[in-house]
């Protein structure tokens, strides 16, 4: 069994700022990170390796430099890397993205390994829509099993997975047959850090590069001719300096006090 | 009847043999440990040795260190007494006695009174480990046997002696009293012990006092290499061996495929670690030391280096002929001192290596111990991941934003560096720059280096974090990353001198990145602000000063690891008009706050808490004011403080201190 895992480099978000001319994000200097969520993914799908001896496969969909990402991945110890990089997958949204990433999923499901499992972040922190994942599932006909916080149990010979799902306020335990998607929430584990045997064999290591001379997709269902999304404006909501209450420094508790009273007029303490 | 000399040629024979056979077992296996440099400087060596080896400088900064003297410097005395016993053993012509008269008689008087101090000597010791033992656990069958072995050897000498004596008296027929007062300028004890031996079982008694000698010394030369009394052997080459510089860093890896990181077995340590753990006789001042030992986590620096022996021992000889370990050096499966709560119990302090009187060094073994459990095993306490990938990812412990790193200097007019136009760059540090107490130390030092007029800079958002945590902690690998690139920006910036407010920037840029080829300027601001003072550029009106008594609290990376010891002291003094008052352990001898070695990053499980130990002791001097002189120590003072609910006490960085009497 394959297990594939989707991950997403992403700007590091608590340093991104928005052009207020263009409504752009200003992505210079900007380091560029993993998407958290996808760390979790992986981090499943190695403990999975680990435990089931299956192959670990992971994709990413992005320019060139995102192979630093990929190579992060390898050094954590997935066994491939592939990178889905070309000029006409630029400015997808989710539904030309699932598209490219559905394609890369088959063409491995058919070279290299019957895919049981396709692992996902819940959503990355840039677009956070939560939808490629779902999308993946829909195209590919997989089971779609979001927000997984655990594995309650994998079984490979009766090809069944079951799973709690996080929600709010409450868990959900389902099962499902193979192959699945899987979209995970940070909850589900900790992730590990590479070894630096790992880490330098990865440096060495090649990541292959598949362009859509590889994945043959119609132009029109990938890229920004494929994307029906129209982002008509990014902005900061703007932040209003409130009311400066007391001194804190000369009283404090009569400081607490105060706000502790404002809140209770406005009815956001819960009493 | 077989004669004597023959019995005791074989005995000597297979004595010696053991020796041998013990000597080359251990010192062959030194060749199994990596190759290190340790034969610079010759002349400087030798000159250490005859210092710490002979003089035995270290040994005598503890109070117990004279008896240690003593028994050192009458051995070297005795080796010439006890080289005529084994030649006159053997050949029964050979005796002192032979020698002329002007040099036996000083002679016999310093072997006389070389024995009955050692025999001095050896009681106090013998006392001491039953009365109050350097650690409980020096209570060792092994000490005593030796100690018994000494004192049998002394007193059978003096036998021996007096019974020779007491048969020439009484051959020669001469007045006993005469003979002895005579006797007794040139060997007063073995005289005196003469007058009371009965003439009637003189020869028993010789012959007794013969064999007894004979024996303790045969059986002490078969133990010796084969126990801690090897440091008897191995002292005075590590001393000679011992780092020449301060061993306040690590070497650096290099990062090539195939190759290992870290120790986890015995062979990956280089052949001086492996005489270190040979050298050691467990006297307990390392862990006497340690804060770690002291406020009882599980490490102890003695043990470690112990341990290490232990698994050479066990190990070596199979490593020797390319087989794999027998048993595991550290970790679950590994000796008992080097389990992972020891080596990551470790400040990195220093203070065990201050102590050790042969010149030890415990802390880069624990280091290089950690280095394989993050780089080769990825294992390290939970805490410390989000540390090493906030480090890597935004290059500040806390991961804070690193556009975030000035915020500090949002209402100040601060300057970025220029090596044109300015002479130093002001490194704030991470402390400095995100931590909300010690950003008023920041503000303070920029205050006071306007107000001296000091030409100086910042390197802004451009700024990263040193790397002194995760390099104590053993990821080498993101230390040399952090530190090529700071030696990147540094020379293509063209820093030349930086001002540091933290001990830990300043013994990295100072000592480590030497490694990585850039030569600093590096200056502490204790010594900045001394040095400011002293050329009239802060001027201090010293009548006005308020402070109460201050204590200052030493750091390590200032004092111990770069011997900084007067110059915070005496900004302290110029600022408040009197000498800070000193804590019990003070300069080399501080005990740690505990931030140390990353330790700043971690939890604290079992056992009292480092900061609260130090705390307390700062409390006993009754100060208004706890000075310290970096944002570690800082922050562990400011929480321990709140943890005794001490009230009206406050802790200052010294910066803060100058600053509140030059700016008032």
């Amino acid at each position: 069994m394959l297990i594939v895992v989707c991950i997403k480099q992403v700007p590091d978000t608590t340093q991104v700022q928005i052009d207020p001319v263009t409504n752009t994000l200003v992505r210079e200097g900007i380091p560029f990170i993993v998407n958290p969520y996808d760390t979790h993914a992986l981090e499943e799908s190695l403990r999975l390796k680990d435990r089931f001896r299956c192959k670990v496969a992971a994709i990413s969909m992005g320019p060139p430099n995102a192979e630093a990402t990929l190579k992060k991945a390898l050094a954590l110890g997935v066994d491939k890397a592939i990178l889905l990089s070309d000029r006409v997958f630029g400015g997808a949204d989710t539904l030309a993205t699932s598209n490219v990433l559905s394609a890369a999923i088959s063409k491995l499901n058919t070279e290299m390994d019957e895919v049981g499992l396709v692992l996902c972040g819940k959503q990355t922190i840039d677009g956070d829509t939560a939808q490629v994942g779902p999308g993946i599932a829909s195209r590919l006909g997989y089971q779609q099993l979001t927000l997984v916080d655990r594995i309650e149990n994998l079984d490979l010979s009766q090809k069944r997975i079951r799973v709690s799902r996080k929600l709010e306020g409450r868990h959900e335990i389902v099962e499902a047959p193979l192959p699945a998607m899987l979209t995970v929430v940070r909850e589900l584990n900790r992730p590990r850090y590479p070894k630096v045997p790992m880490r330098l064999a990865a440096a060495d290591a090649q990541v292959e590069v598949w362009n859509n001379q590889v994945l043959k997709l119609d132009e029109q269902s990938i890229g920004l001719k494929g994307s029906p999304t129209w982002v008509s404006k990014i902005f900061s909501p703007e932040r209003v300096v409130g009311e400066i209450l007391g001194d804190g420094y000369a009283d404090p508790e009569g400081t607490a006090a105060l706000l502790i009273e404002k809140l209770m007029a406005k009815d956001m303490l819960p009493i | 009847m077989t004669s004597r000399p023959t019995i005791f040629a074989v005995l000597l024979f297979i004595s010696l043999a053991i020796f041998a056979w013990g000597c080359w077992r251990r010192f062959s296996l030194l060749t199994i440990g990596q190759r290190e440099d340790r034969f610079d400087n010759p002349g400087q060596r030798v000159l250490e040795m005859l210092k710490y080896a002979f003089a035995q400088k270290r040994v005598l900064a503890k109070p117990f260190g004279i008896n240690h003297f003593v028994i050192f410097w009458t051995f070297l005395i005795l080796l010439v007494a006890n080289s005529e016993f084994i030649l006159n053993g053997l050949f029964p012509s050979i005796k002192l006695i032979k020698l002329p008269f002007e040099l036996y008689v000083p002679l016999v008087f310093m072997i006389d009174m070389a024995s009955i101090l050692a025999l001095g000597a050896v009681v106090i010791a013998y006392v001491r480990r039953i009365v109050a033992p350097p650690f409980p656990e020096a209570r060792t069958a092994e000490a005593f046997v030796i100690l018994t072995l000494i004192g049998m050897l002394m007193v059978a000498y003096f036998f021996l002696n007096a019974s020779e004596l007491a048969t020439i008296m009484y051959r020669s027929n001469s007045d006993p009293a005469s003979f002895l007062a005579t006797a007794g300028k040139m060997m007063p004890v073995s005289a005196l012990i003469a007058g009371l031996l009965p003439q009637a079982q003189l020869g028993s008694i010789h012959g007794a006092a013969w064999w007894l000698h004979a024996l303790a010394l045969l059986t002490f030369i078969c133990y010796l290499p084969n126990s801690k009394h090897m440091h008897i052997l191995t002292a005075i080459p590590n001393c000679f061996f011992r780092r020449l510089e301060k061993p306040n860093t690590v070497p650096r890896e290099e990062f090539k495929a195939g190759n290992t990181f870290g120790v986890d077995r015995v062979d990956h340590f280089t052949w001086k670690d492996l005489l270190d753990s040979f050298s050691c006789t467990e006297c307990g001042r390392c862990q006497n030391a340690c804060p770690a030992s002291l406020t009882k986590k599980p490490l102890n620096p003695r043990g470690i280096i112990h341990d290490i022996k232990v698994n050479l021992l066990k190990n070596g000889p199979g490593l020797k002929n390319g087989q794999q370990p027998v048993k595991a050096l550290i970790g679950e499966e590994g000796e008992e001192h080097c389990c992972d709560e020891a080596i990551w119990a470790c400040t990195t302090c220093g203070a065990c290596m201050e102590a050790c009187p042969v010149f030890i060094e415990q802390m880069p073994k624990i280091i290089q111990m950690r280095r394989h459990f993050v780089e080769t095993e990825a294992r390290f306490p939970e805490e410390l991941l989000n540390l090493f990938e906030n480090m890597e990812g935004r290059s500040n412990p806390w991961g804070i934003a690193p556009s975030e790193r000035t915020k500090w200097s949002a209402t100040l007019d601060v300057k970025p560096f220029d090596s044109d136009t300015t002479e130093y760059l002001f490194y704030v540090g991470c402390a400095g720059s995100f931590d909300a107490r010690n950003k008023h130390v920041t503000v303070a030092m920029t205050q006071l280096l306007d107000k001296a007029g000091v030409s100086w800079g910042i390197l802004g958002k451009e700024e990263k974090c040193c790397g002194d945590s995760v390099r104590r902690l053993g990821n080498e690998y993101l230390f040399d990353k952090m530190a090529r690139e700071n030696v990147a920006l540094f020379k293509e910036r063209g820093v030349k001198k930086v001002i540091v407010q933290c001990p830990h920037c300043f013994t990295t840029f100072k000592n480590d990145y030497r490694q990585f080829g850039l030569e600093l300027e590096v200056i502490h601001h204790s010594e900045l602000l001394r040095n400011l003072v002293q050329d009239g550029r802060l001027v201090l009106d010293k009548t006005t000063a308020e402070f109460g008594s201050v204590v200052f609290h030493d750091s390590c990376y200032l004092g111990r690891h770069n011997d900084v010891y007067d110059a915070p002291r005496e900004v302290i003094a110029a600022a408040t008009g009197a000498a800070p008052a000193e804590m019990e352990r003070n300069r080399n001898n501080a005990f740690c706050c505990g931030a140390g070695g990353g330790r700043m990053w971690m939890e604290e499980h079992g056992g009292e808490r480092i900061n609260l130990a130090r705390v307390k002791e700062a409390l006993e001097q009754k100060p208004e004011t706890i000075c310290v002189s970096c944002p570690y120590c800082m922050t562990m003072f400011e929480d321990g403080l709140k943890d005794v609910k001490s009230e009206g006490v406050r802790v200052r960085d010294l910066a803060e201190v100058m600053a509140e009497a030059v700016l008032r």
